[in-house]
């Protein structure tokens, strides 16, 4: 692991270093034909398994915290929904108690919450007796929206930020870094407020608030856009110089080819591949961001939702989104190890 | 790639032999918060509480540096005085995340095999969790609050640096100098705190620091989100939500505040980044 990579990974909380050491494992030399089918189905289905022990474990934490809530369930819901602190009759409470399961032993509980999840049900809002889900369904959409035009800008902003940056004199060189990682530190709200005091106030581009459709979409889009390209540019940067070095760039220059077109159709593909390990945490990101920039720019979504269950202790809802989230993270980087796994010719088989 | 990476140090090398004009000017920017943390009133130009409904929402100006709020208080001179608050939820969420860290992380790389493998896929299980997410969990179970403020931010990051001392950890238990001691027979308590614990845990004082500058960029978030600290209190992130009903008029409540955070976040990378490299040059 170069100190770079490394620095970059702390620096900002990310997975990367510990991807970093996982690939640094022994490379095997390539498997017999016959038995590389097997390996790979094998290790898809190890893959598959840790992902469903994970998202057990986070369903497991989700339900364990809703009974975290201080106090009687039934009453803390009684009052949450009404708005008020009062002690409640039994009367009051068996009706609550009932329709949320609460006379069941907890590991009933636990039980039937598990079930509920795997056919989709996340439970009973306390505030507004309707399913979680349908909630969280109405809003979604533009949450997930908004978050995959920003891993689009993204990517589109670091390409062509570390094609131009990257390899150059030592001053570009410094100077790309700097930037990568001055943005990547940038905070959600800082940032959407001057993108909306330059661009909406000031230059009248885009709606300052709401603003339905494209217009309205590239702002908030591009405040999560701008830090997740600062992050994935410093591990591609690492990756692009390393790349720049290797004997494929050479042969590719001593057939003639332009720099442009060495950095564009041999280097960039090589050193992107960090980046894209980073899909799952990307998504988890810009979806948690979305909490932020949906708040700044008064957006609809599932970031507004869960502020505001969190404001009431809503906790169902609060946990659904929260589970949702990362159940997203988990199969999109289940996705991204799959593909890995189908492509990588030195299959390990430890 | 050992010349390739070889090159890159000498890189570094020769960049650290420049005069750290970054390191200088974070570490004049935390000397300057020290202060403002301990003794306000030396650097505050105006009382921070002061109402002064005639001079509300000005602009920057010699009389108010950052400005005015809708009261007419004197925003540098809150900045000023919420940098005690901010400064001591990022370090106490720092703090509450490096502990938890240390003990998932070492638990999860050196206890017996059954318990060892629970703790790291229980790690694993939180990382799947967007640190802010984890963060508005438990402030949705406690309450809002600064100190809920501090173990949710804390709670939040401390997944992420468990997993980089679970590697560290891991790195230094399979080296040499381990395999050397334990063949001289010393005993498997002496090994992991003579020999693994120093090496795997040295980089952590960098991580701290880094970890800081992240705690105050999240905990402002929360507060800006209204879920932290509320706002008579002038903490930064209380600072940015009152201004929020402001941006049109009065930019510069939101803007500065902000670029404060940033700055003092941008100091925190900064030093974590030389002592980072520091540790590294000491190693060879």
């Amino acid at each position: 692991m170069t100190p770079i990579s490394s620095n970059s990974a702390v620096s900002s909380g990310s997975p990367v270093a510990t991807r970093l050491v996982l690939e640094q494992a022994p490379k095997v030399p390539s498997v017999r034909r016959t038995s590389r089918l097997r390996l790979v189905v094998l290790t898809i289905g190890r893959k598959l398994i840790s992902a469903v022990v994970v998202l057990w474990g986070a369903a497991t934490v989700a339900f364990f915290a809703q009974l975290a809530l201080p106090g009687d369930r039934a009453t803390v819901i009684l009052n949450i929904r009404d708005g008020q602190a009062q002690q409640r009759t039994a009367a009051e409470l068996a009706p609550i108690r009932a329709e949320y399961g609460l006379n069941h032993p907890v590991l009933v509980q636990y039980w039937d919450y598990l079930r509920g999840l795997v056919v989709g049900d996340f439970g009973t809002s306390y505030q507004q007796f309707r399913p979680v889900t349908a909630i969280i369904g109405e809003q979604l959409g533009a949450t997930v929206t908004l978050s995959l035009t920003a891993i689009l800008f993204a990517w589109v902003l670091m390409v062509v930020w570390v094609t131009l940056t990257a390899g150059r004199g030592s001053r570009v060189r410094s100077l790309g870094a700097l930037v990568d990682v001055v943005v990547a530190g940038l905070p959600a709200y800082w940032l959407g407020i001057i993108l909306l005091l330059v661009f909406a106030l000031g230059l009248r581009w885009f709606p300052v608030i709401g603003g339905t459709g494209l217009n309205g979409l590239i702002l908030p889009a591009l405040t999560l856009a701008i830090p997740l390209a600062g992050f994935m540019a410093q591990s591609t940067r690492v990756e692009f110089e390393r790349a720049l070095d290797q004997p494929f760039v050479v042969s590719a220059r001593m057939r003639g080819m332009s720099d442009t077109g060495v950095r564009l159709r041999h280097v960039l593909r090589h050193a992107t591949i960090p980046a894209v390990t980073l899909s799952g945490w990307a998504l988890g990101s810009t979806l948690s961001g979305a909490i932020i920039v949906e708040s700044i720019f008064s957006r609809p979504g599932i970031g507004s939702v869960l502020v505001a269950a969190v404001n009431s202790q809503d906790l169902p809802v609060v946990v659904g989104i929260v589970t949702l989230v990362a159940v997203f993270y988990v199969a999109v980087n289940l996705l991204v190890d799959i593909a890995y796994t189908l492509i990588d010719p030195r299959l390990k088989s430890s | 790639m050992t010349a390739i990476r070889s090159t890159t140090r000498q890189a570094q090398r020769i960049q650290l032999r420049r005069r750290p004009w970054g390191l200088y000017l974070a570490g004049l920017l935390v000397v300057f918060l020290a202060i403002a943390a301990i003794a306000p009133q030396l650097l505050a130009t105006h009382d921070p509480y002061a109402l002064d409904y005639p001079a509300a929402l000005q602009g920057p100006s010699w009389a108010h540096w950052f400005g005015t709020d809708e009261s007419g208080r004197d925003l540098y001179s809150r900045v000023v005085f919420g940098a005690g608050q901010s400064l001591l939820i990022g370090l106490g969420a720092a703090g509450v995340a490096i502990v938890l860290a240390l003990i998932l992380g070492s638990l999860a790389a050196l206890a017996v095999k059954p318990a060892a493998v629970v703790v790291d896929r229980f790690v694993e299980v939180m990382f799947a969790f967007p640190a802010l997410l984890l963060a508005l969990l438990l402030i949705a179970i406690a309450g809002p609050s600064a100190l809920t403020e501090i173990f949710a931010v804390g709670l939040g990051t401390a997944p992420g640096y468990a997993r980089m001392i679970r590697g560290q950890i891991l790195a230094a238990k399979n080296s040499g100098y381990v395999e050397a001691a334990t063949a001289l027979g010393h005993s498997s308590a002496r090994i992991v705190w003579a020999h693994i614990l120093p090496n795997a845990l040295r980089p952590l004082v960098a991580v701290f620091a880094l970890s800081v500058g992240q705690s105050i960029v999240w905990s402002s978030s929360l507060s800006f989100l209204g879920l932290g600290v509320a706002p008579p209190s002038s903490e930064w992130g209380a600072l940015l939500d009152a201004g929020r009903g402001y941006i049109i008029q009065a930019s510069w409540l939101e803007v500065i505040p902000g670029l404060v955070i940033v700055a003092v976040a941008l100091a925190a990378t900064t030093i974590g980044r030389h002592l980072q490299a520091h540790l590294e040059k000491g190693e060879k």
